[in-house]
């Protein structure tokens, strides 16, 4: 077990390498770099930097530096430094802006997950248990319609549904009496009547994949010879059902977590822009818009290691569950 | 290639005919069909078959095809030109079609029409609505002249299938925006750009996943290893913030059509994978089949093995995996455009059109304009997936 650990996490170095160099390009994708666009910026409102200046700026910053010194500079500072690089708009080190964005953009994805294993499990067993029933379609039906509406225009409409009908004033986690408020239950109240909106929208197409995926396993499971020699001693359907073929069919849910917290991270950015959440999502598009790009690359590359580390935890955590798993 | 069916071609004739007591292999067997004729037909022929038996799949076709054929007459079902503005009707809402309006004798003439409006003014904020008005009656009439416009760049002409007879007067089935453009037009129009993004974008990304696909999973070994790296990568990569850092890339200066190519790039850079990933499996399985050997015993070059023999086995399956990469895309446009990043008008999609739909107050002046092109991406998501699952049903006919 240990050794497939170290083998698992040893197998991420080259991913998470790939994935520094895709945030690195990304860097240094637009055309120009951030001073060519200051200085754009600054002509049009007729000022005018010094030369002198800017040279130092450019060597400060290393911007005539060949690609892989930048690159190395780069990720070096961020390995062993923490130094995720200077964000120019903000005027500070991209390390003061990040983590708190980042730590909310990963709770609301784990609310999310929660979100998405709390509502198939139970729709999933049923689903598959009572197969071509009236609910099982209806749970077909919604896991269709889950799949196919794109997370930004269930948000949208969400939205206009609670202002519409709820009057309720919806964007963002807290209602402005209590964005600086200390904690107390009517925030943690007031976050909830916030929260319900982003992790409906964000869980929905995660939880329609996985009531599918439920129900195909379980169908398959239960129609093993064990099931039925599970009802010819006697246990009650309860449990004929639950002690078993549900626990085998339980196996997608862990590894969801590989595959769903991509997804989960995607649909963070897109409809925390669109419900204005102080996540990561706002503020890299806004890096992105005004080039900022020492900010926006650390919340993608960051993002990307989010996910390894996903998968990684959902890779051991299936093999400890299931012993079928061979430790190569 | 050949498969051999096996299927009983005379049966005692006392037996009534079910596809059970038709012995093993093919599913596509209907009631009713010979099965000397199964025995025969081609692999398509079989995929064919078995695709029409499945109904939300044929369906599903049928709405994708229309969705299609509007991108393609985009100019002649739009009753008006996408730009053209009139700020005199703005958050207009929509109108319905009447077919019979009263006559002043009491009775009722054939005449259809839509309700004009009436426009009043708040005076705390000075924001115009509009009402439909029941007694204003505007003729509408099909085949009828309106603006001018070139068909597909080509054919000047100016006829609409639907409009008002007098042009100067309003007609919005869907409402309009807030520069009082028309949103049916508008919505018409996107069709073509968004549906048309999502066919160019899988086409390369089809190229891309083949030939990585097909490399990957006919050499195996070090090349393997390399390009599944590299799947790994794109797919640990959580999309949306990946294409927005591409897209965002993409210079304000440059032309519509530039932007165009450059997103519908961006979109299938990372889409494929999946694709990929598909066809190594497939080529895997393949790889030692008999008349994979035969062929390389053949004397046939390795291009040749994998282009001449072996993917054109595939390409039922790839057929399927492009269909459900399509939505994919499709939505990936309309993303990227909702947040500003991807398309910019004047270019009409249906991401641009939900841009309009960003603000809550606008969404609760004009809903329409935010029920409209989600439910053209919904309705165009869902007919994808449904078509591409019954095509992945479809795609191995021998199984049950």
């Amino acid at each position: 077990m240990w050794l497939y650990t170290l083998k698992r996490i040893l197998l991420m170095i080259p991913t998470m390498f790939g994935i520094s160099l895709i945030s690195f390009f990304i860097i240094q994708l637009p055309p120009g770099d951030y001073l060519t666009s200051l200085l754009a910026s600054m002509a049009d409102s007729g000022q005018t930097l010094d030369p002198v200046e800017i040279a130092r700026l450019r060597a400060t910053y290393g911007l005539d530096d060949p690609m892989i010194v930048q690159y190395f500079k780069w990720i070096s500072g961020i390995v062993f430094r923490g130094d995720f690089g200077y964000s120019f708009e903000w005027g500070r080190p991209v390390s003061e802006l990040i983590w708190e964005r980042m730590g909310s953009t990963l709770a609301i994805s784990i609310a999310a997950l929660v979100f998405v294993w709390a509502v198939s499990l139970p729709i999933g067993i049923y689903s598959a248990v009572h197969r071509h029933s009236v609910g099982d379609h209806v749970a077909t039906f919604f896991g269709f319609l889950g799949l196919a509406i794109p997370n930004f225009i269930l948000a949208l409409t969400l939205m206009y549904v609670s202002y519409r009908y709820f009057g309720q004033s919806v964007g963002g986690l807290f209602s402005p009496e209590y964005v600086g408020a200390d904690w107390s239950w009517g925030r943690v109240w007031d976050l909830m009547k916030h929260l319900w909106i982003p992790i409906i929208v964000i869980g929905t197409s995660g939880t329609a994949a996985l009531i599918r995926i439920l129900r195909a396993n379980l169908t398959d499971e239960l129609s093993k010879p064990y099931v039925t020699t599970a009802r010819a001693k006697g246990l009650s359907e309860f449990n004929v059902i639950m002690r078993y073929p549900v626990r085998i069919a339980l196996n997608p849910f862990v590894s969801a977590i590989g595959w769903v917290l991509p997804n989960l991270i995607s649909g963070v950015t897109i409809t925390a822009i669109v419900l204005n959440l102080p996540t990561a999502g706002p503020l890299l598009l806004r890096a992105l818009v005004s080039q900022d790009m020492y900010l926006a690359g650390s919340f993608i590359l960051l993002m990307g290691v989010l996910t390894l580390i996903g998968m990684l935890i959902s890779d051991l955590l299936l093999a400890v569950l299931d012993p079928r798993i061979r430790f190569t | 290639m050949t498969h051999l069916v096996h299927t009983p071609t005379e049966l005692p004739p006392d037996r009534p005919m079910a596809p059970e007591d038709t012995g093993p292999a093919i599913s596509p067997l209907r009631p009713g069909d010979d099965p000397g004729k199964i025995a025969v037909a081609s692999q398509w022929t079989l995929i064919w078959r078995k695709f029409l038996s499945n109904r939300v799949a044929v369906f599903a076709g049928i709405v994708v095809l229309a969705f299609y054929l509007i991108a393609m007459l985009a100019e002649f079902l739009a009753p008006t030109s996408p730009s053209l503005a009139r700020p005199q009707f703005t958050y207009a809402p929509p109108q319905s079609i009447g077919f019979f309006v009263p006559d002043p004798d009491g009775g009722r003439s054939w005449q259809p029409h839509v309700k004009g409006y009436t426009m009043s003014v708040d005076p705390a904020s000075l924001r115009r609505t509009f009402t439909i008005d029941d007694t204003a009656i505007i003729p509408i009439g099909f085949f009828v002249e309106g603006p001018a416009y070139r068909m597909w760049g080509l054919l000047d002409a100016n006829m609409r299938l639907m409009g008002p007879l007098d042009a100067s007067q309003p007609m919005n089935l869907l409402g309009t925006d807030a520069l009082g453009r028309d949103l049916l037009s508008r919505l018409i129009y996107g069709t073509r750009i968004s549906m048309s993004i999502g066919l160019i974008g899988v086409l390369s990304s089809l190229v891309i996943g083949v030939v990585l696909g097909a490399l990957s999973g006919y050499f195996g070994g070090w090349t393997d290893l390399v390009i599944q790296r590299i799947i790994e990568v794109i797919s640990a990569m959580p999309t949306i913030p990946l294409w927005l850092g591409l897209a965002a890339a993409v210079p304000v200066a440059w032309s519509p059509v530039t932007v165009y190519f450059m997103v519908t790039l961006i979109v299938s850079l990372l889409a494929w994978t999946g694709l990929a990933r598909e066809v190594r499996g497939r080529f895997l399985a393949l790889r030692h089949e008999d008349f994979v050997t035969a062929a390389i015993l053949d004397g046939s070059s390795r291009a040749r093995v994998i282009f001449r023999h072996i993917l054109p086995s595939l390409t039922s399956h790839i057929l399927a995996v492009v269909t459900l990469a399509i939505p994919t895309m499709i939505v990936a446009e309309t993303a990227l455009s909702f947040l500003g990043v991807g398309l910019k008008a004047p270019v009409v999609s249906w991401g641009v059109l939900l841009q309009d739909a960003q603000n809550i107050r606008a969404v609760s002046t004009a809903p329409w304009l935010l029920i409209w092109p989600s439910g053209a991406v919904v309705l165009a998501v869902l007919a994808f997936n449904f078509l591409g699952d019954g095509m992945r049903d479809a795609a191995d006919p021998y199984e049950t």
